[in-house]
């Protein structure tokens, strides 16, 4: 029990005999910008699901500050200091941007306190307002947003959260050139304060803004250092690296929808996995047109 | 922060907050319409009239639970008429009581029960029959609440469960003849707290209690949608999943939200006996639990106020149109709530939101690019979250 924030031990997910995940190690350091990279099923959103009591292991361990994991609920994972966004960026379209804002913010406080109404705008809110730019948006439904606002106003709940560790989803899948560019500063800025681990498949935003990486393949941790290091090792290339990068240059984002790349069971278990983390959220969908 | 991020996002002015005439008129217009209850239709309505005013005042009550559960909550209480029975049993049970003076009463009699059952004990106690109306539905909701919930039953599962509650009640009033005076339920009441129940001011003041109560719940339920708790509300409505994951726990918010709703019904049953003058299980059963939740519908289950209005109006409907047609009303109800769900699904309450999304949807997008979820790349401008200009 080192100095270490996380620590991922052996790991299984099995869905139907399918084994997701087999055998995963993973230590984050606390103040660390981890970026896991991989293949569509590779396990990098399922690890995610795993850590925030999403899904079950099969075995394994999952430490955070060293207390276990697995086998909490989801919001008692929260509350212990771990928050997380979803591919599919999810926000409740009926609340106010400010709203959205300040119940992430809000958890803290006690049930009966709630009764009361919100006056005024929190600081957390308030800076996480500020540092996604939504601020001129405050007071429009959730609703309205476009998808690259709404992946900042689920990152701005997340930093409202105020937790210690923080797991991002694919920010920038679906998003255009300049949404990248935008989340991309905005992961800079949170890296500088938080311990953040992002998933991530675009490989130009892994140049631009990764430092550590870990790579997955097949549900096992194949390499692990630098962004070049791992840009260099010849098993990266011939699982990911060279296929990726054809993908992001013709401006396929979103895993699992991009398609077409061979791995048969790989993509019936990403598919499987979506449908499981849609399970509420219905609220995502109908992106923009609202109005 | 906001230096280092360019602001790409271009808007239209979010809308300023609203004026202070704004601000005043929710509750100017509830000022007077507790004006047009206390004080304008206790002088002109006739005491049948009024009577039955208090009758659907009553239903109003439990339809304000069902809004803040249903509308604000997403929990479809298809039982609520459970929780309406056990206030009301409560409060018939102390007023047979109070009527037989010592004795047993009079359904006990004729079902050959010698001695008084000890359920029936405490209910000679006014405060303890009353204090149970509403303790009594909240302990009940929390304790299916926090079992069920708990499990992430929601949804049809959760009204499908609510409705068989409603259904075993009710069979189990009809088998304990001597307990509860099974079919019939409790009736002939004399006595209300020294008041002679058939008497007009008797009656007059019934109502003028019943409207308080809904005024004050009105208020509370009220405080509670727009607080932080309501939003959380929302939240889980419409993102039960999510909402995990900032932190709460929805089985808990729920257990609370249906507790409210259940007191509520559970008072509204105290105060419909002695109005009415009879609690039976045709009168919490299935068919009237379920009757409600229609009339929330048509009311409009998203605002507390269309609940309230949607039960007041169609238990006048009701009462009208039975006048006229026995039978004609269960198909003019069917018809209503086939109506309303289709054409104006936040009903009568939300037509003018309806409309104007209708009108909205109708109107051509200025090109906007629509982007949904997950879609790959588009090249072109960032959002431009503007209004379509009319």
């Amino acid at each position: 029990m080192s100095g270490a924030l996380l620590e991922v031990r052996d790991l299984s997910v099995v869905f139907d005999g399918f084994r997701a995940i087999d055998g995963i190690d993973l230590t984050v350091e606390q103040g660390e910008l981890r970026f896991l990279i991989g293949p569509n099923g590779a396990g990098k959103t399922t690890l995610i699901d795993v850590i925030t009591g999403l899904t079950r292991p099969a075995a394994g361990s999952v430490r955070f500050e060293g207390r276990d994991l697995v086998g909490r609920k989801e919001h008692e994972i929260v509350r212990m200091g771990v928050g997380r966004t979803f591919q599919t960026s999810v926000v409740f379209e009926q609340l106010s941007v400010v709203e959205n804002l300040d119940l992430a913010a809000s958890f803290r406080r006690p049930l009966w306190s709630l009764a009361r109404r919100r006056r005024g705008v929190s600081d957390a809110v308030d800076a996480a307002m500020r540092t996604t730019g939504l601020d001129a948006l405050a007071d429009r439904p959730a609703g309205v947003l476009s998808h690259g606002q709404r992946q900042w106003l689920e990152i701005g709940m997340l930093i409202a959260q105020r937790p210690r560790l923080l797991l991002l989803d694919e920010p920038v899948a679906g998003m255009s050139g300049d949404e990248r560019a935008r989340t991309g500063e905005l992961l800079t800025e949170i890296a500088k304060d938080h311990t953040v681990i992002v998933v991530e498949h675009d490989m130009d935003f892994l140049r631009r803004y990764a430092s550590q990486v870990t790579v997955l393949h097949e549900g096992k941790v194949l390499v692990e250092g630098s962004v070049d290091e791992v840009r260099a090792d010849p098993r990266v290339q011939e699982v990911y690296l060279g296929r990726a990068d054809d993908k992001s240059r013709t401006g396929g984002g979103g895993e699992g929808r991009a398609g077409g790349d061979g791995d048969g069971p790989a993509d019936g278990r990403s598919q499987a996995g979506d449908g499981e983390k849609s399970r509420g959220p219905a609220v995502g969908s109908a992106a923009g047109e609202v109005k | 922060m906001t230096t280092t991020v360019r602001n790409v996002v271009r808007v239209a002015p979010p809308p300023a907050g609203p004026s202070w005439r704004g601000r005043l008129r929710a509750p100017a217009v509830f000022v007077l319409v507790a004006v047009l209850a206390l004080v304008v239709a206790p002088l002109l309505l006739e005491p049948f009239r009024l009577g039955l005013l208090a009758k659907y005042l009553c239903f109003g009550i439990v339809a304000l639970g069902i809004g803040l559960a249903w509308g604000q909550g997403g929990m479809l209480t298809l039982g609520q008429g459970v929780f309406f029975g056990l206030g009301g049993y409560a409060m018939g049970m102390y007023l047979k009581l109070h009527d037989a003076g010592g004795d047993l009463p009079d359904f006990m009699v004729w079902s050959g029960v010698e001695k008084l059952p000890a359920l029936w004990v405490p209910f000679e106690n006014p405060v303890f029959a009353v204090a149970f109306a509403v303790i009594g539905p909240v302990v009940l909701a929390v304790l299916l609440g926090s079992l069920v919930f708990r499990q992430r039953v929601r949804g049809a599962y959760f009204a499908i469960l609510t409705q068989a509650l409603a259904a075993a009640t009710v069979i189990l009033l009809v088998g304990q003849q001597g307990l509860t005076g099974g079919t019939n339920g409790l009736t002939n009441f004399f006595d209300l707290f020294g008041q002679d129940l058939a008497a007009d001011g008797t009656q007059r003041g019934l109502y003028i209690v019943v409207a308080a109560v809904l005024g004050v719940l009105y208020l509370v339920a009220w405080q509670l949608v727009r607080s932080r708790f309501g939003r959380l509300l929302i939240a889980i409505r419409d993102g039960e999943d999510r909402v995990r994951f900032l932190g709460y726990n929805p089985a808990t918010v729920k257990t609370v939200t249906f507790a409210v709703s259940a007191g509520m019904a559970g008072l509204a049953g105290a105060l419909f006996v002695p109005v009415v003058g009879i609690i039976s299980p045709a009168l919490l059963g299935v068919v009237p639990s379920l009757e409600l939740v229609v009339a929330v519908a048509v009311g409009g289950r998203f605002s507390l106020a269309g609940a309230v209005l949607g039960a007041v109006v169609m238990g006048y409907a009701k009462t009208s149109f039975s006048e006229q047609f026995a039978d004609g009303w269960l198909y003019l109800q069917g018809a209503l709530f086939i109506l309303v769900m289709t054409l104006a699904p936040k009903g009568i309450f939300g037509l003018a939101a309806t409309a104007r999304d209708f009108v909205v949807s109708r109107r051509p997008r200025t090109g906007r690019p629509l982007m949904s979820t997950g879609t790959a790349d588009i090249g072109g401008p960032l959002i431009e979250a503007q209004e379509p200009r009319a």
